[in-house]
């Protein structure tokens, strides 16, 4: 699926809720399937800047996708993390690069996170953009 | 019954309990701004003609209300400044840096009392010292007599009541001993007008620095108590309009105290609301709000203690206005965003106060901060959206 899918799809399933408690607890609930992230990557180098709370977000290439695997010690975050892999992971660093990654209008996400959070959302961005020119430039 | 003098409520059915951050702001407070703006908008201290007097009438009128309000004794003592934050950078550059070799200050500080000391180049035992406190935060006199002995002549610049936890800190006692130490006391007094009479005489302090917009009046204005002993030794902060007595290619003549020290057009409208706001403290009475808010935070407290793994950080002895905790196993920024969708506010966070999170080991607290206009209902509905946000949160 093209990451506007990936975006398509995650809009209609937030648009589902008219109550907003009730998004949150379906946000709340997507970061519980994030994939666990081995404590030794808990470190501040994988920190991401910006956000009030703690996010780990590492990144591993495998035949030319990247692949991102991320935690948080706040679980509305971690929710929010797992709806931006879900968007950003298995896809090329040319795919990731050449995207607009303003992303959080077109998710309608302005809407519930506060302006404090949407810092840390473009630092995640900022992050997920940086692994992929990392490794964008070991393959040329 | 008190939310009947600020228009918020009218407009707004949220709960609000984060007066740490900023009060309401009651209606005689806006009116004057928009007269100010509408019926008599002129420069101060400049023109002659009949709006710019009044103005200046009024401006000079609010220095001596708040001069008579918190008992100092002569107007030139108050210097109006954009706040507690400026205030404190004023006194750190134009009267320590190079006055004094330590500066010491209290566990419990804001950034705005941290930070300056810092940016002259003082750290931790290297010009900066700090007071310890005990399980329940309070200050540790002990330890604040033996760096006074081993420092005597410093600068001691100590907050009247924690932002972050609502203690009230013995600034007479600590006043007194920085003095018998011939130090110098300024007190960061951000939360003190909002909940408890200042009497800087009584206190014997120095410096006083006082917020506007934490005590019912408009962001961007404050003013800083300078005793008037050291009025002499503090240099000008900023110049230019408004402050000099004569100016020539050669050199510039500056007026004295307070005007030599406020540069440029003032917040006047800030300073005019400011007025009205000590007015409006004055109006409802210092009596009242402190019945008030002891009542609603021992009721808060109270109806806390109920809630499965509350953790506080102090007693409630010697505090008002602020109360922090946390719950086991839950991130204190989760129920602030669930709070906020049941329309409850509150502050999540470090409060600007990261040095004592650190020493608590904690990232943060949920930090409840009332006003005397808060009411049961409103403490009510703050542990219902809680119990709530703890039901969505809890694994």
């Amino acid at each position: 699926m093209d990451m506007s899918k990936r975006i398509n799809q995650i809009k209609e399933d937030l648009e589902l809720f008219e109550n907003d408690l009730e998004k949150y607890e379906y946000i709340i609930d997507l970061g519980k399937q994030l994939k666990i992230l081995e404590k030794s990557n808990e470190k501040d180098e994988n920190l991401v800047q910006g956000c009030t709370s703690k996010v780990w977000l590492i990144s591993q290439q495998n035949e030319g996708k990247i692949f991102f695997y991320a935690n948080s010690n706040a679980k509305i975050v971690k929710g929010l993390v797992y709806i931006l892999i879900s968007i950003f992971s298995g896809l090329s660093a040319k795919e990731i690069l050449d995207t607009d990654l303003n992303i959080l209008k077109q998710l309608n996400l302005t809407e519930i996170i506060t302006p404090n959070r949407q810092s840390g959302v473009a630092g995640m961005i900022k992050r997920i953009k940086e692994y992929a020119l990392a490794f964008s430039k070991k393959d040329t | 019954m008190y939310k009947e003098f600020f228009d918020y409520f009218n407009n707004n059915n949220n709960v609000y309990l984060d007066n740490a951050a900023t009060t309401q702001k009651p209606r005689q407070v806006l009116q004057i701004m928009h007269e100010y703006h509408t019926k008599y908008c002129a420069n101060t201290h400049r023109s002659n003609y009949s709006t710019a007097n009044k103005a200046t009438t009024l401006f000079e009128e609010a220095r001596v209300y708040l001069k008579n309000f918190i008992n100092a004794q002569d107007e030139k003592e108050i210097i109006f400044t954009k706040g507690v934050t400026e205030s404190i950078n004023f006194i750190a550059s134009s009267y320590v840096q190079n006055n004094f070799d330590t500066v010491i200050i209290s566990s419990l500080e804001h950034h705005s009392n941290i930070v300056p000391w810092h940016m002259q180049g003082k750290s931790l035992h290297q010009g900066l010292e700090v007071v310890n406190c005990d399980e329940n935060l309070n200050f540790d006199m002990i330890h604040f007599e033996e760096l006074l002995k081993k420092h005597p002549k410093s600068f001691v610049s100590i907050s009247h009541i924690s932002n972050a936890f609502g203690k009230i800190l013995p600034i007479k006692e600590i006043s007194t001993m920085a003095h018998k130490y011939d130090s110098v006391v300024m007190v960061d007094g951000a939360q003190t007008l909002a909940h408890l009479t200042l009497d800087v005489q009584d206190l014997n302090v120095d410096f006083y620095a006082i917020s506007s917009h934490k005590s019912f009046g408009p962001t961007g204005t404050g003013a800083v108590y300078i005793k008037e002993e050291h009025l002499k030794n503090v240099k000008a902060y900023q110049t230019g309009g408004a402050t000099i007595n004569d100016v020539t290619y050669e050199k510039s003549t500056l007026l004295d105290s307070p005007y030599k020290f406020e540069a440029g057009t003032q917040n006047i409208a800030g300073v005019l609301g400011f007025y009205e706001a000590l007015k409006f403290i004055n109006f409802i009475g210092y009596k009242i709000i402190h019945e008030k808010e002891i009542e609603l935070y021992l009721y808060l407290r109270k109806e806390l203690e109920n809630i499965n793994g509350i953790k506080f950080y102090n007693d409630v002895s010697q505090t008002i206005g602020s109360l922090s905790f946390n719950i086991k196993d839950i991130n204190h920024e989760d129920v602030g965003i669930l709070l906020d969708k049941q329309h409850v506010q509150v502050r999540c966070g470090h409060h600007c106060a990261q040095p004592i999170m650190k020493y608590l080991n904690i990232e943060g607290t949920i930090r409840v901060s009332i006003a005397f206009y808060n009411d049961k209902y409103d403490i009510n509905k703050f542990i219902v959206a809680l119990n709530k946000a703890i039901d969505i949160l809890k694994d």
